[in-house]
This record gives C-alpha cells, sequence and structure tokens, in this order.
C-alpha cells in the first residue's frame, strides 16, 4: 500500500528552481533512501512534505488523501513524523522533556493542571529502551553524545504512532559507533511497520537499510529504483552527474 | 511493556551533585557567611528591626526579579521595569488623589473605601498594558527586547513625568489608612511585602517547574526554533512574560508607595539594574534557557544584605553603585567560567 505519492512536486524560492518537477511514492513500511549532492534540493523536499514549505506546484498524497499542510504540526496530525537535520532539541532540558515537547503529559484539572513527571519519565524510558538506546530521561540533552541526541529525536516521533517518519541527515556529525546504533534504530522503524525517508549523503547508510533509492540533481530526480538494482558505484555516478540518469 | 525501570532513577549527576552545581545554592551559602559575620561584628545588625528593613527592602526588587527571571530564561531583557514602576506608581497615586469612580461603579455599589481598590487596580492593569505593548513588539514584530525595553523605559518615565505634571501625590482621600496598611502592614513579624514576595516566589516557582507553560518558557529561550517546530506557540509565550514583567513591576509599585504613603515621577529610578542584577546573581543565564525564583529572592536578598551591611560598617552610601555593577559583571563572569567547564 502507497503511504506517500508526490506528484510532479516543485518549488521555487525567488528565481531558484529548488524542485523540479519530482513525483515518487513511499509504500508501507518502506524505507526510502533520498541522496543527492549539497544543494540537491532534499531538505527542501523534506521541508515540503513535513509543511514547513508549500510546493509551488504538485500534488502530495498522503494514504490516498490529498493534504495541504500549512505547518508542521498539521503533518504531525496526520502521522508524519519529522527528525530534522540540527535535531532541533532544547540543550537545557532533560531528555523526557524534549521527547515530550509541545505534548507534555498533564493532571489535574485547570487551573491545577501539573506535569506528571512520573509518566513522562516512564514512557520515555520505555521509548529509549525500545529504541535499544542508553538514554536515561533525567538527563540534560546538554551533556550528551551525538547518538543520544539522536535517539531523543528519534524517541519524539514514536509518541503516537505515526505511519511515516522523515529524517534528514541522521548520521552526519556522529561517530562510526553512533552510526551504527542510529541505523539500527531506523530498522526497527521499519520492523513496528512505519516507513521512513531518509536522507543522507553517506553511501553505507543507505545500502545498508534502504529497499529503494531516489537521488535528486539541481532540484531533479535522476533516480528512483530498488536499492537491489542499483549500486554504489551506479550512486555516486548519478549524484556527481558522472550517469545523467537511469 | 518490560522495561529496566532503573533507568528512570538513574542520571548523569545525583541530586546532591545537580544542587552544588546550582548557583542559588552558592548565593545563599554566601548571604549566611554574610549575616554570621555581620551577627558578631556589629550588634545592630541582627536587631529585629534592622532584619524587618532589609526583608522589606528586597521585598519590592525580590518580586519584579522574579518576572525578570523569567523574561531572561526566554533569552530577553526587560530594561524598562523601573520606569514602569515610575508610571503605575504615578497612575495609583493620581486615581487615589482624585478618589475616582467610574461612573457606572459609582451608581451601582457605593462603599467609601471602593476608590482605593479602583486605584489599586487600574495602576495593575497598567503595568500589563504597558508590558503587552514590550512584549507584542518583541516576540510578534521581532525587534530586539533590549531596544524595545530602552525605549520603553524612555517612554513610560516622561509619561510619568507628564501625567504626573512633575507633583507629588500624598493625599490618598478619607481611606487611606486602609490603602497604607497593605504595603506598610505586617504579619507574624514580616512586612505583608515580604510575604507576598515568598508567595510569589513559591507560586511561580511551581508554574516554571510543573505546568507546561513553564516547560515552554525554557523551551522558548533554549531553542526557539525547536520549541516552533514542537508546535509551541513561542510568540504568545515571548509576549506573556514581558507582560508578567509589567504586571509584577505594577504589583511593586502599589505596594512602595503603599508603604512610603506618596510618590513621585521619579520612584523606581535606576531599579532596573538591581532587578537584573537580583536575577543574574541568583543564577539566571542571558544566553536564556536558565533560572529560577528562588535565584531571584536570593540575589535580591544577597544585593540587600551587602547594601545594608556597608551602610553600617560606614563606608560611604555613594560607593553601592560600584559595588553593584561589580556584582552584576561578576555574575555573568562566573556564569562564563561555569559554562566552559561544562563543555
Ligand atoms: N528558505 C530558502 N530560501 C531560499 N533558498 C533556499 C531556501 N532553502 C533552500 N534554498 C535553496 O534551495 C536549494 C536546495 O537546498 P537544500 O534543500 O537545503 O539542499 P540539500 O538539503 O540537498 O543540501 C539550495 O540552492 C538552497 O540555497
Ligand atoms: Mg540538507
Amino acid at each position: 500500500m502507497t503511504i506517500l505519492s508526490l506528484q510532479n512536486i516543485a518549488k521555487n524560492f525567488g528565481a531558484i528552481q529548488a524542485i523540479v518537477d519530482v513525483s515518487f511514492n513511499i509504500k508501507e513500511a518502506e524505507i526510502v533512501g533520498l541522496m543527492g549532492d549539497n544543494g540537491a534540493g532534499k531538505s527542501t523536499l523534506l521541508k515540503i512534505i513535513a509543511g514547513n514549505f508549500n510546493p509551488s506546484s504538485g500534488v502530495i498524497k498522503f494514504e490516498d488523501q490529498e493534504v495541504h499542510f500549512e505547518k508542521p504540526i498539521e503533518s504531525r496530525e496526520a502521522g508524519i513524523e519529522v527528525v530534522y537535520q540540527d535535531l532541533a532539541l532544547c540543550n537545557h532540558l532533560t531528555a523526557a522533556a524534549n521527547v515530550f515537547l509541545g505534548r507534555e503529559i498533564n493532571k489535574g484539572i485547570w487551573p491545577f493542571r501539573y506535569l506528571d513527571y512520573p509518566s513522562m519519565f516512564k514512557k520515555s524510558a520505555e521509548l529509549f529502551e525500545e529504541l535499544k538506546s542508553e538514554t536515561r530521561p533525567k538527563d540534560l540533552v546538554m551533556q550528551m553524545s551525538g547518538g543520544q541526541r539522536q535517539a531523543v529525536a528519534i524517541a519524539r516521533t514514536r509518541l503516537t504512532n505515526p505511519k511515516l517518519v522523515l529524517m534528514d541527515e541522521p548520521t552526519a556529525a556522529i561517530s562510526v559507533r553512533q552510526v551504527v546504533e542510529v541505523l539500527d534504530l531506523i530498522k526497527r522503524l521499519k520492523d513496528n511497520g512505519i516507513s521512513v525517508l531518509l536522507i543522507s549523503h553517506r553511501m553505507p547508510d543507505i545500502f545498508q537499510v534502504c529497499d529503494k533509492l531516489v537521488v535528486l540533481r539541481r532540484g531533479e530526480k535522476v533516480c528512483d529504483k530498488l536499492i537491489k538494482h542499483s549500486s554504489t558505484e551506479e550512486a555516486t555516478g548519478l549524484i556527481t552527474g558522472a550517469i545523467d540518469r537511469v | 511493556m518490560k522495561f529496566n525501570k532503573d533507568i528512570i532513577s538513574k542520571s548523569e549527576k545525583t541530586s546532591f551533585q545537580k544542587f552544588l552545581s546550582e548557583q542559588s545554592f552558592w548565593v545563599t551559602i554566601a548571604l549566611i557567611l554574610i549575616c554570621f559575620v555581620m551577627y558578631f561584628v556589629e550588634e545592630a545588625f541582627s536587631s529585629k528591626d534592622n532584619v524587618y528593613n532589609i526583608a522589606r527592602n528586597f521585598s519590592f526588587i525580590g518580586i519584579m526579579a522574579i518576572s525578570m527571571t523569567l523574561v531572561i530564561i526566554t533569552s530577553g531583557i526587560d530594561l524598562s521595569v523601573g520606569s514602569i514602576m515610575g508610571l503605575t506608581g504615578i497612575i495609583c497615586g493620581l486615581f487615589l488623589d482624585a478618589q475616582y469612580l467610574p461612573e457606572w461603579y459609582s451608581k451601582s455599589a457605593f462603599y467609601e473605601s471602593n476608590y482605593v481598590w479602583v486605584g489599586i487596580v487600574f495602576a495593575l492593569i497598567a503595568g500589563i498594558i504597558i508590558g503587552a505593548v514590550n512584549g507584542y513588539l518583541i516576540a510578534y514584530l521581532n525587534l530586539s527586547s533590549f531596544v524595545v525595553t530602552l525605549g520603553m523605559m524612555a517612554i513610560a518615565r516622561s509619561l510619568a513625568i507628564v501625567v504626573s505634571n512633575n507633583k507629588m501625590f500624598y493625599e490618598f482621600g478619607p481611606k487611606d489608612e486602609m490603602f497604607f496598611k497593605l504595603g506598610g502592614g505586617q504579619f507574624l513579624g514580616l512586612a505583608n511585602i515580604t510575604w507576598l514576595l515568598i508567595f510569589l516566589t513559591i507560586l511561580m516557582g511551581l508554574v516554571l517547574n510543573y505546568t507546561t507553560y513553564g516547560k515552554h518558557v525554557y523551551a522558548v529561550g533554549s531553542n526557539k526554533k525547536a520549541a516552533e517546530l514542537a508546535g509551541i506557540n513561542i510568540r504568545w509565550i515571548e509576549m506573556s512574560v514581558y507582560m508578567l514583567s509589567g504586571f509584577f513591576a505594577a504589583i511593586s509599585a502599589v505596594m512602595i508607595v503603599s508603604w512610603m504613603g506618596s510618590v513621585t515621577n521619579g520612584l523606581g529610578y535606576t531599579y532596573e539594574l538591581r532587578v537584573i542584577a537580583a536575577s543574574v546573581i541568583g543564577g539566571a543565564n542571558l544566553m536564556g534557557g536558565v533560572g529560577g525564583t528562588y535565584g531571584a529572592f536570593i540575589g535580591a536578598a544577597l544585593m540587600e544584605t551587602i547594601r545594608n551591611s556597608l551602610l553600617m560598617a560606614g563606608i560611604d552610601p555613594n560607593w553601592q553603585g560600584t559595588f553593584l555593577g561589580i556584582f552584576i559583571v561578576a555574575a555573568v563572569w562566573l556564569e562564563k567560567v561555569k559554562n566552559k567547564k561544562n563543555n
């Protein structure tokens, strides 16, 4: 079953054509790798799906319904969660507070509503456990390693039961050991029936976890095929332009 | 679902280590040391009257330092609190002097003392409105809090002078006794204003730590972009802290006018410095994301105690500004050293 369908999406910022007529589908429990050079338009495409930007033209269908997300909160309510490139975490808050940011659990009745810390600590501990991460709910994000920060950002997406998770460069700027952790986390999402759009320009990541490969070059889609029918050499050629398109 | 329950109780630092790393803890220690020394050096310091006076004096600053702390947590600053205090104090005095009652109100139910409440409520509303203007410009028009509140500092002070016609107000009508009791009265050995400070410290401390609103205040100061992506109404959070700042400045103004029994347009002049100093000494971080109401309380207490001690030690009061300035810079410097150690 198709979860997300992009049809002829285009986006321009003034004179800059960031996305040119891009179409592809993401199926249920499918991990789609989105590759491309810096400035190819990967983040822009992700932000269009997430509702940060409106597309200049084109149609987005989510679960066979045409959608127009005006704000990130709307796509989230529809079942799309996002892990942003810069992670978007609050350093001064605990891991648990970051997981529940904007979706805090409260107790009591107004005006005596107060935060239900025990429930939030418990739930976030469960999520970290599920993600096989050593992150502790009460630790401040400030003191965390890159891998742990990723776990917090990914745990955020597991609060609800999303249909689709968008991830922008989740393995950039973390150590090799942590990369393995994050890739495991992504596989676990798939095991739970969740579809993932994974942006990365690390070839091994994509070929380890993805089912399908989409390559953008200067805003145009130049590749859309199953990963088992492709190779790292072909992907490199497509990204650099040595191979025009397949 | 099965999971390791121990992970919840574990954290990088134990509660005790966290406690030791709090700036407000060390300020409390410093305060106790000073009191200890003064107790032996200067007999008059620990007299009941002197302790009462110190507590009352820092309460006016402390109340404003609480709301200033919220502003600083969002990584903003409010330079206009002193002037808001002046203007709202004048508004309070003006209405009391006129014994003003709204037309509809005086007809519907007339009690002789009602004009007192009208004056107080008008001053408080004025404080909230001025804060809302600050907050709107900062949160919705994205202007720098430094510039907006610097402008408001000049505007509110000048309005205070214009509105008061450079007059002093001290005739507060037939029920002035009732008004004077508010700020001048005491209860169980502490001034009313000190009780109010204690109450607000606890109340706002609970709000900051145990409500969604409080969490969002920290989140906005820590990472505004992340807070926005999480669906938090960051503009409203930012605007609200300036409204609170205006409101608390007005509360302080009403209480101080009631205690002094008169008001001039010079009320609260340069108080913003003392208020900001109290918050920062108490551990509020000007970079945002860090601070607490107990810090505001103890920061205000420390400054007033030092001021009082210096006076008792016979040091020329003109030196106070120098000490105040050194404290502010030292607190910010300490903060920087501490942050370096953490990273
Ligand atoms: N908000 C924006 N305003 C103007 N141009 C933008 C904006 N965001 C991205 N761009 C432009 O769109 C192009 C694609 O950027 P981006 O999607 O960030 O690339 P990638 O994530 O693949 O490195 C770049 O040329 C970039 O300069
Ligand atoms: Mg990018």
